[in-house]
């Protein structure tokens, strides 16, 4: 039996995006790919990224040449077996139809629009994809990080589930009162949020600050931790970079970002001037650079790290995994050291700090074997 | 996110300041409007509606109606900031700075200076700018290069909602006399504005679209007609990177010469007259800073050296429009030596 | 109102240091150690300190480019003020103002002003802020015959009628607008009219005595402290000095100087006045005058002295943040 005829198209990266341009073919008709080949990169007003392969496959058509601009959903190029006749790729070319956005699409044309979680005493925003009846999957992003963060990963994440990227206090559009700015604060308000969402059992992914967070969430809470994908997670070791920390605090300006941001990835390139433009503004938010200098104090005085969770890490019974980018230049790569033998450990080549980001397919991949 | 109008925009971040901080006052002609009448209070808010609605919340003690009285205005305003307040002055048209002038320019400008440094004075003059309404040569005029030339002012010249609020509310925490220009066409535009309070810095502009071949500068509503000439051009192959300043005083030259250093070619777009405008500063900024990357001649697109016509098929020919501007590109980015 | 031996001991001094300051001024202009223009207060002392002795630093006053007799009266440092006119580093403005924009904020001083009618708005925002934040401060703006026809006059006079604040518009007439006389250029029959048809309390009263314009403006105060609204008073008074110094005063009558020395001289009134009625006596008067010599002959050799402006500060002040 034959492969089915499949449809690439226009993704959605982010809650903004409505279109995105086709850069670069990096598979031409007639070539077979494996999974996390890239096929093709796509640029965004805000970011670009290549898309991977999902499963293997044979690239039989492009439909959307280098430099169009399109919708998100449109169709961009066909894949089936090479044997698949070209009478069959044009009757699916010619019946294919845009799918509608999103289940929940909005009239603003938004498909998903976060939800404002009312939980300890703050507005904690919360944006959630998918449902179904599989275990949820918990997304917590790191220091000075928002639920855009993960705008490569929750689509791929959400099948027969519902995926939900929380967005701490003090960070994004959330309220900006930290309290104490530790990670027991930080641990009551992701308990109080899944109380309102209604989240018994979860599978957590958490990166960097996140990353200890999701910890510190297991160690309390044991029975409802499923698993656990720690991506260049904090609280593993001291070392961080003190210089970054201070000038991601700092910076107010442009220039200052964007030398901050690129401190992040491991190819600058990535770091888009809308990207920048983004951190500026949540950090031009009142009460944004003071939460940020709160966590930090609390987190990471002096150009060290003080919170450590290993022992806690080392008495979970869930699985764990680590995903780190070997040229991380945040957080060591070998701090992964510190992880139990029991974990399983991902370290990734060409990446930084943000390996969701920087190997999406990749990460996206490691994280479903992990959920299952 | 939401998304407002820049007169919401305005009057949020009126709004959190008021709030915030007991000191700011709004002040000037018809600021709610209806004083002394039987209809009673908040009869306008502000010619355009900006200030609508303050005096219920904060009253007239700091929403405060003032006399036609230009002079007395601005004098008092500066006069409340160098004593304590942070006012927010209304000069209902700019053109109007004709008759107070030298409150704004010899008092307030100068204070902080000729005291030797002690002075503050935390003044925020809102004034509306633009043609485009026929309302002809004494309410249609942008005359932000005139603040922008005295020293002891910071002039700011917003284009979106979201520079709009962030803007405000910066110059009202700003501790210096700022002229923040409103153009009297754009109240209406909307894009995204977070509900809470923020400020962006002056002195930092906003790259509103990135290109390699053309650089264009363009000030308030100049940037939408330059975004309308850019998305024509890019279809022609011309990318144009498109600055909007934000702010004339302090300029950020950086970001300007950056950009033309990469373009070697520049058009600045401004709805002013052109002699001794932000359009001629830039150039001779570009000429003076940047020769060596030119690789052809600054152009600018501006208003004629006449006042603005009534007439409304004169005053469409006054104000730059997007197909003036693309002609502009098109001639520097063919232009060879 | 009786005065206390306290209060006219200190009027007394204020108004001689005004003299002395401004005799000396003339003296060190002639010599060329001050440069610019200097617009000379001599013979309108008890204009200045008839009024300013109501008021506390945290009241405010704004005045005009013959503004050292306001400043002293309302309390800035006179040695800062020489190095101010000396334009030295320790200047009360850093030597980057001047004679015309001598001002203390500390002291509640919002400048001597370069423009005839730039002060009296700029005192409507003061008492804006008094008002506002209900301070009880009192705001006053001195301006001259020749700021009287100033528009902006006009308007600062409407609005703090119109918003009811505690300001009080001095008008000092010492019957010249720089080389034209008063009884040309204003155009009603005297100013205190004038700012009544504004809707302001308004008095005329004699410069040359103290006293009396020491009640009108007790009242003045009072009343805008109290939160009774503005008020307005027309001193009428004399200048010693031309329009500025080295002013050839071409438009004074024969003797003009010396008929006002001999009868409108505000000092010699006081001297006469308190010593006749036995409040003070010669000694205590002469004591002062000696005082007060000591303490400009110190000013103006601080003055000469100190160091004039680093170059640096050029550039700075202009604004608060860049």
């Amino acid at each position: 039996m034959s492969a089915p005829i499949t449809a690439i198209t226009m993704p959605k990266w982010g809650l903004t995006m409505t279109e995105g341009k086709v850069v670069q073919w990096l598979k031409q008709p007639g070539v077979s790919f494996a999974p996390g080949d890239e096929l093709l990169e796509i640029e965004t007003s805000k970011i670009t990224n290549v898309v991977e392969a999902d499963a293997a496959g044979t690239m039989m058509r492009i439909v959307a040449p280098e430099g169009t601009t399109l919708p998100i959903g449109a169709l961009l190029a066909v894949i089936a077996a090479p044997e698949t006749p070209a009478a069959d790729i044009d009757a699916f070319v010619a019946q294919f139809v845009v799918a509608e956005p999103s289940d929940t699409a909005t009239e603003d044309a938004t498909p998903t629009a976060p939800r404002e979680v009312q939980a300890l005493g703050r507005m904690m925003r919360c944006l959630e994809m998918g449902s179904g009846d599989n275990v949820p999957v918990l997304l917590l992003h790191g220091f000075g990080g928002d639920l855009n963060t993960w705008m490569f990963n929750q689509p791929a994440l959400c099948d027969g589930r519902r995926t939900l990227a929380l967005e701490l206090p003090g960070h994004g559009l959330s309220s900006k009162d930290v309290g104490a700015g530790d990670s027991v604060f930080f641990t009551d308000a992701i308990e109080a949020a899944l109380g309102v969402l209604d989240v018994q059992r979860v599978h957590v992914v958490g990166h960097s600050m996140g990353g200890a967070l999701a910890v510190s969430l297991a160690a309390r809470r044991p029975e409802r931790i499923v698993t656990l994908s720690l991506l260049a997670p904090a609280g593993l070791g001291t070392e961080i970079s003190g210089n970054f920390i201070d000038a991601f605090v700092r910076a107010s300006r442009r220039r200052e970002a964007a030398e901050a941001l690129q401190y992040l990835v491991h190819d600058p390139s990535l770091i888009s001037r809308a990207m920048v433009e983004e951190f500026l503004r949540y950090k031009r938010l009142d009460g944004a650079g003071q939460a940020l200098e709160t966590v930090s104090r609390v987190w990471f005085p002096d150009g060290r790290q003080a919170v450590n969770l290993v022992a806690e890490l080392r008495a979970l019974t869930a699985p764990v995994q680590v995903i780190w980018g070997r040229d991380d230049r945040i957080i060591p790569a070998a701090q992964a050291d510190a992880a139990p033998s029991t974990a399983q450990m991902h370290l990734l080549n060409g990446v930084g700090h943000l390996p969701h980001m920087e190997k999406a397919g990749e990460v996206n991949r490691l994280i479903r074997a992990m959920i299952g | 996110m939401p998304v407002k109008t820049i007169r919401q925009a305005l009057q949020e971040a009126l709004v959190h300041e008021m709030r915030r901080d007991p000191r700011v006052v709004v002040i000037g002609e018809d600021v709610s409007g209806g004083a002394g009448t039987e209809g009673g209070r908040d009869a306008a808010g502000g010619v355009l509606g900006v200030t609508k609605g303050l005096i219920k919340e904060f009253g007239e003690s700091r929403v405060i109606d003032t006399p036609i009285t230009e002079s007395a205005i601005m004098g008092a305003a500066a006069g409340a900031a160098v004593t304590g307040l942070r006012p927010v002055a209304e000069l209902m048209f700019s053109d109007f700075l004709g008759v107070c002038f030298d409150q704004i320019f010899n008092q307030a400008a100068k204070f902080r200076y000729m005291f030797g440094g002690k002075a503050r004075t935390p003044l925020v003059i809102r004034t509306m700018i633009g043609a485009g309404r026929s309302a002809a040569a004494q309410h249609s005029q942008s005359p932000y290069h005139i603040f922008t030339s005295v020293p002891g002012l910071k002039v700011v010249v917003p284009s979106n909602a979201y520079d709009a609020k962030g803007l405000l509310i910066q110059a009202i925490r700003d501790d210096d006399p700022v002229v923040f220009c409103e153009h009297k066409l754009m109240y209406d535009l909307r894009t995204e504005v977070p509900d809470e309070a923020y400020t962006i810095p002056f002195g930092e502009a906003n790259v509103v679209r990135d290109g390699d071949d053309v650089t264009v500068v363009a000030l308030a509503r100049m940037v939408h007609y330059t975004m309308e000439a850019a998305e024509k051009l890019a279809a022609e192959g011309i990318e144009c990177e498109v600055i909007d300043p934000r702010t004339t005083s302090p300029l950020d030259e950086d970001t300007i010469l950056e950009s033309v250093e990469r373009t070697g070619r520049l058009v600045v777009v401004d709805e002013a007259t052109p002699r001794c405008s932000m359009a001629t500063d830039i150039a001779a900024l570009v000429a003076d800073k940047a020769f060596a990357s030119l690789k052809a001649p600054v152009r600018r697109v501006t208003a004629p050296h006449t006042p603005v016509p009534f007439a409304p098929s004169l005053e469409k020919l006054y104000i730059p429009d997007a197909e003036r501007i693309a002609a502009a590109v098109r001639e520097v980015h063919g232009y060879a030596r | 109102m009786q005065l206390s031996h306290e209060s006219l001991i200190k009027a007394y001094r204020d108004m001689t240091t005004i003299r002395r300051f401004e005799e000396r001024v003339q003296e060190e202009f002639s010599k060329g150690s001050i440069p610019g223009f200097v617009h000379l207060y001599a013979g309108q002392e008890a204009s200045a300190v008839g009024v300013c002795s109501h008021l506390g630093p945290r009241d405010h006053i704004a005045s005009t480019h013959r503004g050292h007799g306001h400043s002293i009266a309302k309390g800035c440092d006179v040695s800062g003020m020489m190095m101010e006119l000396f334009a030295k580093q320790g200047g009360l403005c850093g030597g980057k103002g001047g004679s015309m924009h001598i001002a203390d904020l500390d002291q509640g001083m919002l400048g001597a002003n370069g423009i005839v009618g730039g002060g009296p708005p700029v005192v409507v925002g003061a008492a804006l802020t008094a008002k506002t934040l209900n301070t009880g401060n009192v705001a006053v703006s001195f301006t001259g015959d020749g700021g009287s026809n100033q528009g902006t006059t006009f308007e600062a006079m409407n609005m703090a009628v119109v918003l009811q604040l505690p300001a009080i518009f001095v008008f000092e007439n010492n019957g010249y607008g720089e080389y034209t006389g008063a009884s040309y250029a204003v155009g009603s029959r005297d100013i205190a009219g004038r700012a009544a048809g504004f809707g302001l309390p308004a008095v005329k009263v004699n410069g040359d005595d103290f006293f009396e314009v020491h009640e009108a403006a007790r009242e003045a105060v009072e009343r805008a402290r109290g939160g009774g609204g503005p008020g307005a008073i027309e001193v009428d008074t004399c200048r010693f000095y031309g329009h500025h110094s080295g002013d050839a005063q071409l438009y004074r009558g024969k003797d003009e100087v010396k008929r006002l020395r001999d009868d409108r001289d505000c000092l010699k009134h006081f001297r006469r006045r308190v010593t006749e009625a036995g409040l003070l006596d010669t000694a205590e008067l002469d004591a002062v005058d000696d005082e007060v010599s000591g303490l400009i002959e110190q000013a103006v050799a601080t003055a000469r002295a100190a160091a004039p402006p680093d170059a640096a500060a050029l550039l700075s002040d202009v604004y608060v943040s860049y």
